[in-house]
């Protein structure tokens, strides 16, 4: 049974950091489409469309019969551990520091075998096992063998948190934490047991209902965090930023217009301020400080997480300057993505549909409540996903999206 | 001393008065930060930016000898001048905007109306035209082309949530009624107004008849605003010049201004 994980001791800052390193990285091109998979919480191997075998690992033609028609197709990942082994070395920085590591060889139930890492509470082979994909440091797909039933703990596990980023325990920054998705969040954050919230807030001239209680928290700290200013982003970074594992930017402004039906760009550039250029004003602040403490001792910093919007995808056009707003961010946020992975600091973008708050009164229901928000962006660092399409609206226009993008931007015209 | 008889001897006098700080200039002006609040208008309302600075270069890569920023922020930013064309009931009359508004008015004498007192009892307390009266009767009366500055030490609110004192109900901070406004605008001819909170109205004053009385009537009237003064308890009751020259602007409603006070000692 894996040990509960304790509230980890304050570092030693007499003793040197310990510096981010990456498992290997390198993957062929049929590869990279099985880490894509797993970025969006799919587990999914090659399948021989002539003779049905199973592929594993990815590769460019079949090993039974040189097919070239493999085809992704979902895999449930039950099966037997074979053999089980302890690796006690490695040339690799990354698993010099992590070794004694448990592999072990598992048979899945579609009669193919995949070298996987082994939780803690496997037992030794044969056993029936579960496995998963997960995202390593590197942000590539791993595969890791779990119990075949849950033991108490699990998520506690030392390799299962290297692949994802529970907030237990954690630091976490909400970045607009007045709003109904920023208190939604703090609450659920301290729920599943965060060790500290900084809760930011722009404006505090302007109160809004319910946020007292937020701040009652036992957890929550108050921080004043303006987006739209360098200095009070860097002064809230010179503060705090050493100690964020988490960051979670949900901050935004969001009004409903198109092009034609207002005047001006004073909407359209206060979007921008806070959506595209708020988004790269934290993360000239915040990413250096999070990159440099990505391995840092038992709870290094591990996750980036931006709201978005499922419109940064195809712009609803009766929302059209905060659809490019968001399709700006999400642009960005992909650089980011390449710039914190150097370090393993996973960024998870959220594509929501319509929440359910104030600027969207007109919008009928179905409308994503935002405390199913702020369930599924912690669901999403337990799981140690990149991308996340919460809701029913999200999930319809997202397989709208990947089935028929140009389709789809019709679609929306009168939406 | 014999009355100076040109206009140059009145030059050299202020210069000599100034060299010797018989003459002292009183800095009126909040310093022009990110963190001083902005007006806020209801969210459905495009809102006026706030101060806003980007590091262009800071001796280093991006220009290793120079040191500068970009900076933006709304007309209604900071300290900062109010004019006529900024209020629909000024917008026919001539010469109303920062480029065309004749430059003999960005000079003129002040009234200090100390309200200090009642505003810190009432957050919400109004001056009116009798309040007006009764200093007369101690000051003389308020001569025509001169500012009214509304004292009331709420400059030295430096937290900027009690600055703006928002609760439900809205913005609570003092300012004139309407009886006052007609009083100044009509009966004493002022130049403008000009007060130490967000706005020349009172934090209330949407819920006025008319609303915003104070912009709609001395605007209207092709009058004046300064806002966001400070340092007013340094100045007399009367017999201070107020320097404040806003930025022209092509057809500006406003500008972020140094406003000065020259008293003498």
């Amino acid at each position: 049974m894996t040990d509960t994980l304790k509230r980890p001791q304050k570092r030693n800052p007499v003793l040197p950091l310990r510096l981010p390193t990456l498992p290997p990285g390198a993957r062929s091109r049929a590869a990279i489409q099985m880490s894509a998979a797993v970025a969006e919480g799919r587990f999914e191997l090659q399948k021989c469309h002539d003779c049905g075998q199973l592929q594993y690992p990815p590769r460019d033609a079949c090993t039974t019969c040189l097919s070239i028609k493999l085809e992704w197709t979902p895999v449930d990942g039950r099966g037997e551990l074979i053999s089980d082994t302890l690796l006690h070395h490695s040339n690799e920085l990354y698993y010099r520091q992590r070794v004694p590591l448990r592999l072990g060889l598992v048979r899945l139930q579609e009669n193919i075998t995949v070298l996987a890492h082994l939780h803690g509470d496997c037992p030794q082979a044969t056993a029936p096992v579960r496995v998963r994909a997960h995202l390593d440091k590197s942000g590539q797909a791993v595969l890791i063998a779990l119990p075949a039933t849950d033991t108490p703990n699990m998520a506690d596990d030392r390799i299962l948190r290297e692949m994802t980023s529970d907030p237990k325990f954690r630091k976490v920054l909400v970045t607009d934490a007045k709003s109904a998705t920023g208190q939604a969040l703090c609450k659920a954050l301290s729920d599943a047991g965060a060790d500290m919230i900084w809760a930011g807030i722009a404006e505090p001239w302007k109160q809004t209902p319910g946020f007292d209680a937020i701040t009652k928290l036992p957890n929550v700290t108050v921080v004043p965090l303006e987006l739209t200013d360098n200095r009070s982003v860097q002064d809230l970074a010179a503060s705090i930023g050493a100690k964020v594992d988490i960051l979670i930017n949900n901050a935004e402004f969001h009004r409903n217009t198109g092009i034609a039906d207002r005047p001006g760009t004073e909407t359209a550039r206060a979007e921008m301020e806070i959506n595209y250029l708020g988004l790269m004003r934290l993360a000239q602040s915040f990413g250096p400080a999070m990159r440099a403490r990505a391995a840092d001792g038992s709870v290094p910093s591990t996750a980036w997480v931006n709201i978005l919007s499922i419109y940064a995808l195809s712009s609803l056009p009766s929302q059209g300057t905060f659809a490019a707003s968001k399709a700006a961010a999400l642009s960005l946020s992909q650089t980011l993505r390449a710039e914190m992975r150097q370090a393993g600091i996973r960024v998870v973008n959220v594509f929501p549909g319509p929440i359910d708050d104030e600027w969207t009164q007109l919008v009928p229901p179905p409308k994503l409540a935002p405390a199913a928000l702020a369930k599924a962006v912690v669901k999403a660092l337990q799981d140690g996903v990149e991308d996340i399409y919460p809701g029913d609206i999200a999930q319809d226009l997202f397989n709208k999206w990947r089935q028929n993008a140009k389709a789809l931007e019709r679609e929306m015209w009168d939406q | 001393m014999s009355a100076p008889e040109t206009p140059s001897d009145v030059l050299r006098e202020m210069t000599k008065a100034l060299a010797t700080q018989r003459l002292r200039i009183v800095d009126l002006t909040q310093t022009l930060s990110p963190r001083f609040p902005q007006i806020v208008l209801p969210p459905e309302f495009d809102q006026c930016a706030p101060f806003r600075m980007e590091e262009i270069s800071h001796y280093d890569d991006r220009g290793p000898g120079w040191y500068w920023n970009n900076i933006s922020f709304g007309e209604h930013t900071g300290t900062h001048f109010d004019a006529p064309i900024h209020w629909i009931t000024g917008r026919d009359l001539p010469n109303n905007a920062l480029d065309s508004l004749s430059a003999q008015t960005f000079v003129a004498p002040a009234c200090v109306v100390d309200c200090s007192a009642e505003a810190k009892q009432d957050a919400d307390f109004l001056l009116t035209a009798d309040r007006l009266k009764l200093w007369e009767k101690e000051h003389g009366r308020i001569p025509a082309g001169s500012w009214l500055l509304m004292r009331t030490d709420w400059s030295k609110r430096t937290d900027p949530v009690a600055y703006q004192n928002f609760d439900a109900t809205g913005q609570h901070s003092p300012g004139p009624d309407i009886t006052a406004v007609e009083f100044l605008v009509h009966e004493r001819q002022v130049i403008g107004f000009g007060s130490e909170t967000i706005g020349t109205d009172a934090g209330q004053a949407a819920n006025f008849r008319p609303p915003y009385p104070c912009h709609s009537i001395m605007h209207g009237n092709g009058r004046l605003g300064l806002q966001c003064l400070c340092n007013l308890d340094l100045l007399p009751p009367t017999g201070a010049i107020i320097v404040a020259a806003p930025l022209k602007i092509l057809n500006g409603s406003g500008s972020p201004v140094r406003a000065l006070a020259i008293v003498s000692s």
